[in-house]
Formats: structure tokens, C-alpha cells, sequence
């Protein structure tokens, strides 16, 4: 049984109300972090390991500490609510169901970052999200826990919300800050990056929820008791959102010692594969990250079991390993079509892009439109390679990372599964009415039943 | 007439304030999510331009925003709006059978208004709701796990409340 830190008072009744946290210990780690000074809390982070939870996987301690401290400008944080990234749904259920998680992680941090100003920049789709937050925020207003000299520290700080409206270019640190000045959510070119230059032009941090939720446990317990859980430099606790082909759809917070194996079929987690079906494919860490057959999944190419963690996902690099991205975890069972789900992807990507780099904007189009070709049995053989060609292209040439968001999937599919990218090439007709199924990709492995 | 009302105005104020002294296009997004709702569900010319007033920007910067974010509806809409996710997740989990369950209900494509003016189809992306797929978004909250059944229902809502 997996220890759990965010979500270990979920169940409680009435947890979302602030009574009922704070009768259960909420807000401690702001009366502890208060007699603390803002760079004792930096380095109980940087001691804990702690790597950003929404994609990247970045050391938080060091990213706060090159946020810039010149005199007379304000410092902002601002937390990356804009959950986008297919099978990602992680931060919803933090905020949804114990929203004070959040907040109290956030006056921990603003104090840490000396930003008396906050705020949150949700999607725009998490409506009724925000104004749980809001009631959430008033409440912690209304208690003391936000406003004017919080504790009689002397400390100041408030605590927004802001809706986004329906970009997924707006989880990309840069593009939420355009956003958050009223802008189009166009990424910036970096240097300078937000810890010198971000919303107003003012040093700002953008952190994901759920890292910012983990703040709390590192206070209370100490950075070094939370780098104690999982293993190498996969310290702490995952929220993982586990959707596609299993039983159990759902968040589930795990340490990260876990075998991917366990996660897919114990009764703890997904609980397998529903009416006996086979796995065939699996994308572990949401949308952009590389798909990988079941074999390459539940092994890596060296033979050792994958585990559930930053490292171990991605061991073997492209080629063979994938990445804990998000952790939005895509399970595609026997009768799932590779191609039919990438071309899902390459609309998503296609419909995300912002426009401003033509690699990505022309190339997103293209890759849509091939994959559709070959996925409604008119594809060719060259096809194939032209896809291969026009992610590649996009891969590196562009100002954010949502160039290779979109060319990764499209590669991954390709290296791994172009038998069944010819197999509707060679089979029009076939391939509108049935699916390749399983071919060898999991014949050789052995799936529990 | 596209006038806020007194308490709406006091609402905008308040977001302003929200941001430092000078920033109030910052409140564009916020505003431009009040304005649609109060005006008839999507943003004319003539909305743009007032919000453009009331934050004291150029009305091309109200339109720039306005259409890049897929949330504003830049043309009238039917009085409910079905918008149905089909990325990845929600396909594995049968959005396609819901979507064209909708189309065939309606007797609209994609993209299309009943007659009436009653509803609306969206298709949109990926919006987190994975877990708990086939979804659509439905007013501020998600209707998950659809069904056929829950698609007559909600139908039948929608049409109970306009009566």
C-alpha cells in the first residue's frame, strides 16, 4: 500500500469545507513555515527532490531559486491550473476535492518566493472548479490563513483565480502569462525566462498544482523525510490519472517504487484490462509522450521490470523507453487502432497549435490530414515516410515544446507500430471494417490474467 | 443594448483590482466569460467593442483575443450547447456512437443550430475528463460516462427548462 500524502484525507467527509481540513491538520505547514525564513522553506525543497509534476519534471527547489530579487519589484507565483494534456486529469481531482490542499501549499510557497500577490490560472472548460477555489480562497481569507500580516508575521498575501478559455498552448509557462495580461496565448522566446521576466514583466514562478500541493508534506515532515519516499531521483508521491482500456479508471497517488505491471493490473490501482481483453500499447504519461508496445511497456529493452518512475519510463531513451510526462496514463487494449488514436492526437495538436511558428502550424495540418488519408484506407506506402519526414521537421524548430508534443506521438506510432501503418495501406477495404489487433506486439510477453 | 448592469460593473472592478495599477487588459479574458454569458451566449462586434470600452483598449485587441480562444463563440449559438470531447481517450470509450447519436437525434451536423434555435453541437478536445469518458460539456459543468440513455435525458432537460 502506497503511502499517501495529497490524498490521504480525500475520503473525509466534508474535507472540502475548511473546518473540517483544518480539524484534520490543514494549514499547519503555514504555522510552521512562517518562524521559518523564505530561504530555509527553498532549501527543505531543493532537500526533498522534488521535480515539477506537470510535465517537465524539473527541480523545483532550483527553479525558485532563480527567481530574481530586484529592489522595489514585486514577485508573483502563479499556478499552472491549465490541465490540457490527453489523459491528464490529475489536478482536477486535488482541486475539486480538497481545494485548501492547494491554497495552503500556496501561502507556504508565496512566502518562500516573496510574491504577495497569487494567483491561479485554471482552464476555462473547470468552471465549477473555479468557484470551488474561490469559496475555498474566501474562506482562508476569512480565517486569517490570507490578507494583511498573516499570523502577525508581517506577511501579506492574496490569492486570485483567473479562467482561461479554451487553449491548451496556455499550460506552456510563457503562453499562460500572455494569457494572464490579456493576451493571445502566444509562448515568448526565452531568455528571459519568467524567474527574471515573466507576468508584468515582474519575477514570477509558475509552478503545476500538484507541485505546489507537495509543498505541504515538505514542511510539515521535512524535505528529507519526503525524499525518503520512491527511489533515485523519483522522490515523493505521483498523482496518476489512469484512463483507456481498464477497470478502474481514476486518480491514484503512488510512490514511485511501483512496477508499471502492478499499476495496470492490481486491484489496488486499474485493476486490469476489462472482458479479458489483451494490453496492446500504452501511453504513460500523457498525449505528447512516446506510445509503447505492450512488451517494451512492462519491460525495458535491457529485461528489467519498468517501473512507475521519472527514470525507469523513460530507460532506453525514444528508441525503446518512453516519459512520466504528466502522468496521464492512456491504456489501449487488443482492439484498439494505433493509427485511428494518433490521428486523435494529431487533430488535438493541429486544433492546439498557436500558429506563431510555421513548422508547427503547417506541419500539424499535414500530419492530420496523412494520418486521416491512411486511416480511411486511402493512404500509400510513401505516406508513411512523408509522416516520418514532417515530424522530424517540426521536432527542435519551434519557439515551445508543443512542436515536439505533437511530432513525439506521431514518431513514437510509427517506430513502433508501422506494421499497422501498412497493413491499412495494403488492406483499403479491411481496414474500415476491422482493426490489426494485436499482431506480435504482445505475443511474446506474459500479461497476468 | 449592451450595457452591463450596475452589479456586473462592480464585478469588473473588482477583477481589475485584481491586478496592478495599468494592467486591466488583464481582466480581458474574465470580462470577455461575463460578457458572453450576459449577451446571448456569443460575443457580436458590438459586445467586443464595449468590453473595449469598459477596459479602455483598442477593439483589435478585443477581437485578437476573442478568436483565439476557443471558448468564445464568435457566432449566435442554439440556447444549449452540447459540446462533446473526441480526442483520444473519449474515442477509445465511444465518443463517435455519442456524437452521432446527437446528430441523428437533432437532425444536425456537427457544427449546426436546430431549426428551433433549442441546441448547438460542438465537437472539442480533450477537456479532462479521461477518466470518466465519453464526455461533453454541458453549461459551467461536464455530463461524464454518456450514454444514449443519459443523451434522451439531458435532451428532455433542456427542453423541460425552456418550457
Amino acid at each position: 500500500m502506497t503511502k499517501k500524502l495529497l490524498l490521504e484525507k480525500i475520503d473525509v467527509p466534508g474535507i472540502k469545507t475548511y473546518d473540517v481540513y483544518r480539524r484534520e491538520g490543514g494549514y499547519r505547514s503555514v504555522e510552521k513555515a512562517l518562524t521559518m525564513k523564505p530561504e530555509e522553506i527553498v532549501e527543505e525543497v531543493k532537500k526533498s527532490g522534488l521535480r515539477g509534476r506537470g510535465g517537465a519534471g524539473f527541480p523545483t527547489g532550483l527553479k525558485w531559486s532563480f527567481i530574481a530579487k530586484p529592489e522595489g519589484i514585486p514577485r508573483h507565483l502563479v499556478v499552472n491550473a491549465d490541465e490540457s494534456e490527453p489523459g491528464t486529469f490529475k489536478d482536477r481531482y486535488l482541486m475539486e476535492f480538497i481545494p485548501h490542499y492547494l491554497i495552503e501549499g500556496m501561502i507556504v510557497s508565496s512566502f518562500a518566493l516573496g510574491s504577495n500577490v497569487s494567483y491561479i490560472y485554471i482552464r476555462g472548460e473547470y468552471a465549477w472548479i473555479t468557484d470551488i477555489l474561490d469559496q475555498a480562497i474566501a474562506e482562508a481569507k476569512q480565517q486569517g490563513w490570507l490578507g494583511k500580516n498573516i499570523l502577525g508575521s508581517g506577511f501579506d498575501c492574496e490569492i486570485y483565480t483567473q479562467r482561461g478559455a479554451g487553449a491548451y498552448i496556455c499550460g506552456e509557462e510563457t503562453a499562460l502569462l500572455e494569457s494572464l495580461e490579456g493576451n493571445r496565448g502566444n509562448p515568448r522566446i526565452k531568455p528571459p525566462f519568467p524567474a527574471v521576466k515573466g507576468v508584468w514583466q515582474r519575477p514570477t514562478v509558475v509552478n503545476n498544482v500538484e507541485t505546489i500541493a507537495a509543498v505541504v508534506p515538505i514542511i510539515n515532515d521535512g524535505g528529507e523525510a519526503y525524499s525518503k519516499i520512491g527511489i533515485g531521483k523519483s522522490t515523493g508521491t505521483k498523482l496518476i490519472s489512469a484512463c483507456g482500456n481498464i477497470n478502474k479508471p481514476g486518480v491514484y497517488e503512488i510512490d514511485m517504487t511501483i512496477s508499471v505491471e502492478e499499476f495496470i493490473y492490481s486491484e489496488e490501482y486499474c485493476g486490469g484490462i476489462p472482458h479479458g481483453k489483451r494490453l496492446k500499447a500504452c501511453i504513460p504519461g500523457g498525449s505528447s509522450v512516446p506510445i509503447l508496445p505492450a512488451n517494451l511497456l512492462l519491460t525495458t529493452a535491457k529485461g528489467e521490470k519498468r517501473l512507475m518512475n521519472y527514470e525507469s519510463l523513460s530507460d532506453g531513451g525514444f528508441a525503446t523507453g518512453s516519459m512520466m510526462g504528466s502522468g496521464g496514463f492512456i491504456v489501449l487494449d487488443e482492439d484498439q487502432c494505433v493509427v485511428r488514436h494518433t490521428y486523435t492526437l494529431a487533430r488535438f495538436y493541429r486544433h492546439e497549435s498557436c500558429g506563431q511558428c510555421s513548422p508547427c502550424r503547417e506541419g500539424t495540418g499535414w500530419m492530420e490530414k496523412i494520418l486521416k488519408k491512411i486511416e480511411s484506407g486511402n493512404g500509400e506506402m510513401k505516406d508513411i515516410d512523408l509522416l516520418w519526414d514532417i515530424q522530424r521537421k517540426i521536432e527542435g524548430n519551434t519557439i515551445c515544446p508543443l512542436g515536439d508534443a505533437a511530432a513525439w506521438p506521431v514518431a513514437a506510432a510509427i517506430r513502433h507500430f508501422r506494421d499497422e501503418f501498412e497493413w491499412h495501406v495494403n488492406n483499403p477495404e479491411l481496414c474500415l471494417q476491422q482493426n490489426y489487433g494485436l499482431a506480435h506486439y504482445a505475443d511474446d510477453i506474459q500479461v497476468p490474467a | 443594448m449592451i450595457v452591463f448592469s450596475d452589479q456586473k460593473l462592480m464585478e469588473v472592478k473588482e477583477i481589475i483590482s485584481h491586478y496592478p495599477d495599468g494592467k486591466q487588459k488583464s481582466a480581458l479574458l474574465p470580462v470577455l466569460h461575463m460578457a458572453q454569458e450576459e449577451f446571448g451566449g456569443w460575443l457580436s462586434v458590438e459586445t467586443m467593442d464595449y468590453v473595449a470600452g469598459l477596459l479602455h483598449l483598442e477593439p483589435i485587441e478585443v477581437y485578437e483575443v476573442a478568436s483565439f480562444y476557443s471558448m468564445y463563440n464568435l457566432k449566435p449559438v442554439g440556447k444549449h450547447l452540447l459540446e462533446v470531447c473526441q480526442t483520444g481517450p473519449c474515442m477509445i470509450n465511444g465518443s463517435d456512437d455519442i456524437i452521432d447519436y446527437i446528430k441523428q437525434k437533432l437532425n444536425i451536423q456537427v457544427g449546426e443550430t436546430t431549426p428551433d434555435g433549442l441546441f448547438t453541437l460542438k465537437t472539442v478536445e480533450c477537456l479532462g475528463a479521461c477518466g470518466y469518458a465519453p464526455m461533453m460539456q454541458y453549461g459551467k459543468t461536464y455530463r461524464e460516462h454518456l450514454t444514449k440513455e443519459k443523451i434522451d435525458a439531458l435532451i428532455e432537460e433542456c427542453k423541460v427548462k425552456n418550457n
